[in-house]
C-alpha cells in the first residue's frame, strides 16, 4: 500500500481518497454486481461499530464521504475539517481491514445493488453509455460496475468474504491525502494502521472480445441517445496529452468543435460532448449526443463528420484556447483538497509517481498543434463502435458499417 | 475576507467577498428575475434569454462571445431558476478586467431573430430531454398543482408549444423590463480586485437606464392535493411531496434545513435508516428550497413499483412522528456537525462563495460570512425545530406519483 500526500496549509480541510483493488473486472462472470455489494456491505459495521455507529460517528466527524465502484477500483473519498482527518482515517481503516459482512444485513445491501440497477433503466442517457462501453471494450473491461439482477442475487456470504479477501489488500491498494495535515504524524498514523496488512497474490484477469450485438437498443422516448467511442491511448502512455488535448478541442468549452458544429451552428441538440475515458492499458474516447428521433440521423452524421475531421488536424488558435482552459482549471484544482486527494492518488496508480500542477502546467505550456498533428496522423480516429437507444434504429456511417 | 459593496447612481450594485489567499476569482450578474416574473403567454421566456445572451451583441457574434470566453480559461456557465437568472465565470485574477468586459457586454445582448430561431430549437430539445427522465415532467407538475395561480407555480423552463409561439419580439420586450441596472447586480468573490471592478463597471454601465420595475409577491395559499400519472415506460415509482417551509426572509430557515437533514438527508438520517439502508427505496430525500415570500419542503422517492404504497406509508409514519414527538439532541448534534463541515469545505472554492455571496445578496440584500452562516446553524435549537414543524407540518402537502402503477389507493 502506497501514502500519497499534499499538505496545503493555508485551507480549513483535508480530504482523502482511498483506492482499493477492487472493481467490476474482478467479479466472477457469474457473480456481476459482486464488487459493488462488497462496497455497500463493508460500510454496514466494521471494528468496534455496528453499522448505524458507522455512519454517526463519521457524520459527527463532518466527513463528507463518497464510494464508487470502478472497472478496476473501489473509491474511497472523504473529506472534512483537517483536525478530524486522524480519527476519520481510523475508522476508515476499520471499513477496509475489519468489515463485518453481517449476514442479517445482506439482503439489504442486495436490494440496495438491486435499485441501482433498476434506476439506470429509467436514465436513458446513463443507459446508453452503459451500452456503449460494453462494446467499445474488450470484456471484462466494459462491464457495468452495478453488475446484473442475476449476479446480485446469486452472490452469498461466503462469495463476499472471498472476494474482501482477495481484493481488499495493501497490493494494489493506495491512499491519498490533501489538506491541512502534519506528513509526519500522518505517516506514523498510517504506518500504525496498515503496516501489518498482509498481502494477496493476485490472478491476472483474462480477457475476451466484446460480444457482438445490435447497436440500437429500442427505448420509448422522445430523444434518440447517439453513442460513439473510438480507440485511444492510457494516462501512462507517452503521447497521453497530445490524445487529450485533441479531445479537449474537440469537446471542451464552447467554443470546441462539437458544440459549435451540433449545437450552436445547427441547433440539433441540447447535450453533445466527448472525453477520454482512460484505464490503466486501454483507453477510449467516448462520444454522446441526445436529440429528437426526428433529428437523430443528421445529429449523427454531423457529430460522426467532425470525429473523422479530428484527424485531419487541428488549429493553434483552438489549442491556445485549451491551454489557458487547462491552465485556469489547475490553479483552481488546488482550492480543492477533495479533487487534489483523488488526482494524486489517481496519478500513483496509473504513473507510479506524483505529477505536480507545476509540472503539469509546464507539460501544457510545451504542448504544440504541430505535435498533436502528429500523433493524429499517427492515430486518426478510427475503428468507431457506435451504440444507439431511441425509439428507432438509425442509418450508421458507411464506412464502418 | 472582507466585504465591499458600490452602488452606481442608476442603481447598480457591485459587492464583493474580497480574499487574498485566493488563487481565483468568481464574477457574475445576478439578474432578479425569472419564471414568477412571466405570464402564460411567454411562459419559458427567462430561460430562453438565458441562452441568448450568449448569442452575441452589437460588439461581438455568438462566436466571438464562446471564443473569448474559451481564451480567457473561463469556467463559466448560466442558470435560472423560479426567481432568478445568473451568470458567472471563475477565472485567474488576471482575467479579472476581460472576464468583466465580456459579462458586462453579454448583458446588453443583440437578440437577432436568425439566432433565436436556431436557439429556439436547442431550447426545444432541453425540454424534451428532461421529460424523458425522471421525474419526468412531475417537477412542474406539484408546483402547478400545490401553488394553483400562484407564480411560483410556473414552469422554468416553459411548454414546447410556450417556446415555439414566443416571438423576439416579445422578447426583447421582457428584457427591457427585467433587465434594468436596479433589477440585477454584481457579485464577486475570491481575489477580486475590487476598485478595478468598480472603475470598470461605472465606466461600462453607468449609462445604464432604470426602468420602474418589481414583482408581485401574493402570498401563496398552498394547496393539499394528490395526483397519480400512469407511465407504464417506467421501471422505477417516483413519489413526490411538495409542503409550506420558511421563505428567504425568514430567521427559521437554519431551523428547517437542519429538520430536512435529520429527517431526509441522503446520509444518516430518519429516511435513510428506514427506507435507504435496509434497500426499500432507491433514493429517499427531503430538501428545503427558498424563496421570496414562499418555501418548499420537497420530498422526493425513488422505489420498485410494488413497493410503493408500503413506502408512502413509512415515510407519513415518519412524518407523524417527528411533527408529534420532535428530533433527539444527538440527532441535532449530528446535523449540525454535518452542516457545519459542508459550509467549511464548500466555502474553500471562490465559486462557491459567489454563489452564497450573491444568494444572500439576492434573497435578502444582506452580506452573510462564513462565521456568520455557521454561527446560525450553531444556534439552531430542537424547540425552533419544533416550532417550524407547528407551523409547517410535513403531512399537509401536495403529492404526485408517476410510474408503472395503474392506480393508488388514494391515501387517506
Amino acid at each position: 500500500m502506497v501514502l500519497v500526500g499534499e499538505p496545503v496549509e493555508e485551507v480549513q480541510s483535508a480530504a482523502m481518497t482511498f483506492l482499493a483493488p477492487c472493481g467490476a473486472s474482478a467479479d466472477p462472470t457469474s457473480r456481476l454486481g459482486l464488487s459493488s455489494l462488497l462496497c455497500d456491505m463493508v460500510l454496514r459495521g466494521a471494528g468496534p461499530r455496528d453499522g448505524r455507529a458507522l455512519i454517526n460517528d463519521l457524520e459527527i466527524l463532518g466527513v463528507e464521504r463518497g464510494e464508487s465502484v470502478g472497472i478496476s477500483q473501489t473509491s474511497f473519498s472523504a473529506a472534512t475539517v483537517a483536525s478530524n482527518l486522524n480519527e476519520a482515517l481510523n475508522i476508515y481503516a476499520d471499513i477496509l481491514r475489519r468489515p463485518h459482512l453481517p449476514e442479517d444485513q445482506l439482503e439489504a445491501g442486495k436490494q440496495v445493488c438491486r435499485q441501482e440497477i433498476r434506476g439506470v433503466d429509467d436514465e436513458p442517457a446513463q443507459r446508453l453509455m452503459v451500452e456503449l462501453r460494453r462494446r467499445a471494450y474488450p470484456e471484462p473491461w466494459g462491464r457495468p460496475s452495478q453488475g446484473t439482477l442475476a449476479g446480485i442475487s446469486d452472490s452469498t456470504l461466503s462469495d463476499l468474504r472471498k472476494h474482501w479477501s482477495h481484493t481488499y489488500r495493501p497490493n494494489g491498494a493506495i491512499l491519498g491525502v490533501a489538506g491541512n495535515f502534519q506528513w509526519e504524524r500522518l505517516v506514523e498514523q498510517v504506518e500504525s494502521l496498515f503496516a501489518d496488512w498482509q498481502s494477496v497474490e493476485t490472478a491476472s484477469i483474462a480477457e475476451s472480445p466484446p460480444a457482438a450485438s445490435d447497436p440500437h437498443v429500442p427505448h420509448d422516448s422522445n430523444q434518440c441517445h447517439i453513442g460513439i467511442a473510438f480507440p485511444s491511448v492510457p494516462y501512462r502512455h507517452p503521447d497521453y496529452l497530445r490524445a487529450w488535448a485533441a479531445v479537449g478541442i474537440l469537446s471542451g468549452g464552447m467554443s470546441s468543435r462539437l458544440f459549435t458544429e451540433v449545437r450552436e451552428r445547427r441547433g440539433l441538440c441540447y447535450t453533445v460532448n466527448a472525453s477520454l475515458h482512460t484505464q490503466l492499458d486501454r483507453a477510449c474516447v467516448l462520444c454522446y449526443a441526445g436529440t429528437t428521433a426526428e433529428r437523430a440521423q443528421e445529429t449523427l452524421d454531423v457529430t460522426f463528420a467532425e470525429l473523422v475531421r479530428l484527424g485531419q488536424g487541428v488549429e493553434q488558435a483552438e489549442l491556445d484556447r485549451l491551454k489557458a482552459r487547462i491552465k485556469s482549471g489547475l490553479i483552481m484544482q488546488q482550492e480543492s483538497t477533495a479533487a487534489r486527494s483523488g488526482a494524486i492518488a489517481r496519478d500513483w496508480r496509473h504513473l507510479g509517481r506524483i505529477r505536480t500542477l507545476d509540472e503539469l502546467g509546464r507539460l501544457v505550456d510545451e504542448l504544440t498543434s504541430g505535435d498533436i498533428n502528429e500523433f493524429l496522423e499517427a492515430h486518426p480516429p478510427s475503428n468507431f463502435t457506435f451504440a444507439t437507444l431511441g425509439p428507432q434504429p438509425l442509418e450508421l456511417p458507411r464506412a464502418v458499417s | 475576507m472582507q466585504f465591499r459593496s458600490h452602488t452606481l447612481e442608476n442603481g447598480l450594485e457591485i459587492v464583493a467577498e474580497c480574499n487574498d489567499a485566493a488563487h481565483s476569482l468568481g464574477v457574475g450578474f445576478f439578474v432578479r428575475t425569472g419564471a414568477r416574473d412571466e405570464t402564460d403567454e411567454i411562459s419559458g421566456v427567462s430561460h430562453f434569454l438565458e441562452h441568448m445572451v450568449f448569442k452575441g451583441t452589437p460588439r461581438r457574434s455568438a462566436d466571438d462571445v464562446n471564443r473569448e470566453f474559451d481564451e480567457l480559461g473561463a469556467h463559466y456557465n448560466a442558470f435560472t431558476t423560479e426567481e432568478s437568472t445568473v451568470y458567472y465565470a471563475a477565472v485567474l485574477p488576471e482575467s479579472q478586467q476581460a472576464s468583466v468586459d465580456l459579462l458586462v457586454d453579454i448583458m446588453r445582448p443583440s437578440l437577432r431573430e436568425e439566432d433565436f430561431l436556431m436557439e429556439k430549437k436547442v431550447i426545444l430539445e432541453e425540454i424534451q430531454m428532461y421529460a424523458d427522465q425522471p421525474p419526468f415532467g412531475m417537477d412542474d407538475k406539484i408546483k402547478q398543482l400545490h401553488y394553483g395561480d400562484h407564480p411560483l407555480a410556473r414552469s422554468v423552463l416553459g411548454t414546447l408549444e410556450t417556446v415555439r409561439a414566443l416571438s423576439v419580439d416579445q422578447m426583447h420586450a421582457y428584457f427591457e423590463s427585467r433587465y434594468s441596472p436596479n433589477n440585477l447586480f454584481i457579485a464577486a468573490a475570491g481575489r477580486v480586485d475590487f476598485e478595478a471592478l468598480v472603475d470598470q463597471v461605472a465606466g461600462l454601465c453607468g449609462d445604464w437606464q432604470r426602468q420602474p420595475v418589481g414583482r408581485e409577491l401574493p402570498p401563496p395559499t398552498g394547496h393539499s392535493t394528490f395526483q397519480s400519472v400512469h407511465r407504464s415506460t417506467a421501471t422505477q415509482q417516483y413519489l413526490l411531496q411538495l409542503a409550506d417551509a420558511p421563505a428567504s426572509e425568514d430567521e427559521d430557515r437554519y431551523a428547517a434545513k437542519l429538520l430536512a437533514t435529520m429527517l431526509g438527508d441522503d446520509s444518516g438520517s430518519r429516511m435513510y435508516w428506514a427506507l435507504v439502508d435496509p434497500g426499500l427505496v432507491e433514493s429517499a430525500s427531503l430538501g428545503h428550497y427558498e424563496y421570496q415570500g414562499a418555501g418548499m419542503f420537497f420530498t422526493w422517492v425513488s422505489c420498485p413499483p410494488e413497493a410503493a404504497q408500503a413506502n408512502f406509508q413509512r415515510i407519513v409514519q415518519l412524518q407523524q412522528q417527528a411533527e408529534a414527538e420532535g428530533f433527539q439532541a444527538e440527532e441535532l448534534q449530528q446535523a449540525q456537525s454535518k452542516v457545519k463541515a459542508r459550509v467549511v469545505l464548500g466555502s474553500e472554492r471562490p465559486r462557491n462563495r459567489l454563489f452564497n455571496v450573491g444568494g444572500n445578496w439576492l434573497q435578502r440584500g444582506e452580506y452573510r460570512s462564513v462565521a456568520d452562516d455557521l454561527a446560525a446553524v450553531e444556534a439552531v435549537t430542537l424547540e425552533d425545530v419544533q416550532r417550524v414543524l407547528t407551523q409547517y407540518p410535513l403531512t399537509r402537502n401536495t403529492m404526485v406519483t408517476i410510474g408503472p402503477l395503474c392506480e393508488w389507493a388514494q391515501p387517506a
